[in-house]
């Protein structure tokens, strides 16, 4: 959203002009005519149906499928003019089945680039210790164990810091999350959006479930038969704002409250401090999400805004939480709605 | 009747030991020698053709069919163009022992899941190094395997090398047979064939080791 112009731009900037691919012997385009300009440092999730070309526009940035025709560029350079090899060791690539290699350990997993671009031993030992501190796994603990012996979630951790090992500008992911448990999937996101906080990586996201497009895009495409991109925006426009019916059937029901989960309570316009009833009370920087969720709990009395410190700043009630969605973006749209 | 077998056996042990140790060691080197060509060819073949449908059924099929031509004839077929000795026997043995390894490369490269092989080149690295450092290190203990069934087959084929003068046990367990009667017949036939029993043994316990030193813990299970 807004704060990617106030992050460090570590990314590169990448442009996509007319690609297309055609199998042979197929009728049609499987990719037809995809023009993108993704910023520097952005988040771009692609979500889309199997068998959309969701996934081979993606793999066709790193040439893993090579475009029939037209062209992109990493920072102006174009990429079909690139060696396959050399282009792939300064894109990070993580699909969803991991593919770490099961016969070296974690910490030759991840040296497997920076050996390829020959760093020196200590080097590339520093920079897996550092990668292994930055997606939470103690090295002394995990740098010498093989993937057999992680569970899946650490498996794809390890295959994150693989990714980024020799900091690359552009990362390539492919449903990095899909396969796995509901739970390890929230918290590899919010690790990972943490992670990307700090790093700005330009980076494509291909997915097929919306809410973790929500959940973690600076700008959601989304995309139909033959690739074709029906909307291209911020979460928060394409839930407020659906082009067309093709994108409110994926937007899917409740979508004012996927919205509510992009906006932090100190959006909206407290009331007067309240009395804290029982244990009911919600963080300022809270999701208007979790608020509601707490509304329902509270029988619809107002509930207290706590700051960082647990002290009392104000209330919320139903009211004032529809008036931030009333006032976000696009007043004209909701205000035929409201008396 | 019994004792009197035994302590004449011992004799003969003792007075031939260095003839025994001979063929024996003839027999292990004759082996071990087809076994390394079969070994670079075999996988040489499985590499080239994992990865395409025809040349692979070819080339198993190929492989099946030779194995079903009868040692004694492929050797006696061979005596015209390689004459006798060494050479028919190493070649002879090399070429049973093709097909386990071809099969087993095959085998184990088929079982690399694509997703290793697709992240392999994801990260940059080419069909080569891929090939190297990725999908033979991990069909690498299914290869093994071959190469260790293709080592029990050449064990018993080797006796029978013999016949065009090759090296080895085979030598002693015809010499025997072709004697029936005399005094050491049986001993010869006997001590061929517990021979080639003994090597065989001792070279499976060989591949155990060479399994476990060759192998990455990774995947061991």
């Amino acid at each position: 959203m807004s704060e990617t112009n106030s992050r460090p731009a570590a990314g590169a900037r990448i442009v996509l002009r007319d690609v297309t691919k055609t199998y042979p012997g197929q009728a049609g385009p499987a990719v037809d005519s995809f023009s993108m300009d993704i910023a520097p440092g952005e988040l771009i999730m692609f979500v889309g149906p199997s068998g959309c070309g969701k996934t081979t526009t993606m793999k066709m940035i790193n040439r893993i499928i090579e475009p029939t025709s037209g062209s992109i560029t990493i920072d102006g350079e174009d990429v079909l003019s690139l060696d396959p090899n050399e282009l792939r060791r300064r894109i990070g690539y993580v699909i969803q089945q991991i593919g770490l290699f099961p016969h070296m350990t974690i910490a030759e997993n991840i040296s497997v680039v920076p050996k390829l671009l020959s760093w020196d031993k200590k080097r590339t030992r520093d920079r897996v210790e550092e990668l292994l501190a930055v997606v939470e796994l103690d090295p002394k603990t995990y740098a010498a164990r093989y993937p057999r012996q992680l569970s899946g979630g650490q498996q794809q951790r390890v295959g994150v810091a693989r990714a980024l090992a020799a900091d690359p500008p552009v990362m390539l992911m492919d449903e990095p999350f899909g396969a796995t448990d509901p739970i390890t999937r929230e918290k590899l996101q919010t690790e990972f959006l943490r992670l990307q906080e700090k790093l700005s990586k330009t980076i494509v996201f291909v997915t097929h479930d919306f809410d973790e497009a929500v959940r973690l895009g600076d700008r959601i495409a989304v995309l139909s038969e033959r690739s074709q991109i029906e909307q291209f925006d911020t979460p928060a426009n394409i839930l407020a704002n659906p082009a067309n019916d093709y994108v409110s059937q994926f937007v899917g029901h409740g979508a004012a409250l996927k919205r509510l989960g992009l906006i932090p309570v100190n959006q909206a316009t407290l009331g007067p401090a309240v009395p804290v009833r029982g244990a009911i009370e919600v963080g300022i920087n809270d999701s208007l999400r979790n608020a509601l969720d707490l509304l329902v709990l509270s029988g619809g009395t107002p509930v207290a805004v706590v700051d960082a410190h647990g002290r009392v700043v104000g209330s919320i009630d139903i009211e004032r939480i529809s008036a931030v969605l009333g006032a976000e973006i696009v007043p004209s749209a909701l205000t035929g709605a409201r008396p | 009747m019994n004792n009197s077998f035994f302590s004449d056996f011992g004799l003969f042990l003792t007075k031939r030991s260095a003839d025994i140790a001979e063929s024996a060691a003839e027999h292990l080197v004759v082996v071990l020698v087809s076994l390394l060509i079969a070994t670079v060819v075999g996988v040489g073949i499985g590499v080239l053709v994992w990865n395409r449908p025809i040349a692979r059924s070819l080339s198993i099929a190929g492989a099946g069919v030779g194995l079903t031509i009868p040692s004694m004839a492929l050797l006696a077929l061979l005596i015209p163009v390689l004459g006798l000795g060494w050479v028919p026997t190493i070649a002879g043995l090399a070429f049973y022992a093709l097909l386990p390894i071809i099969r087993n490369t095959v085998v184990g490269l088929s079982e690399v899941p694509p997703a290793v092989s697709e992240s392999a080149q994801g990260m940059g690295m080419g069909p080569v190094r891929t090939l190297f450092r990725v999908q033979l290190p991990m069909a690498w203990p299914v290869v093994l395997t071959g190469v260790r069934v293709s080592a029990q087959l050449s064990m018993g084929i080797a006796a029978i090398a013999a016949y065009v003068g090759g090296p080895g046990l085979g030598e002693m367990i015809f010499k025997g047979l072709s004697s029936l009667g005399s005094k050491n017949a049986l001993n010869y036939a006997l001590v061929g064939t517990v021979g080639v029993i003994l090597l065989a043994l001792l070279l499976d316990a060989a591949f155990v080791l060479i399994r476990r030193l060759t192998t990455s813990r990774g995947l061991r299970v």
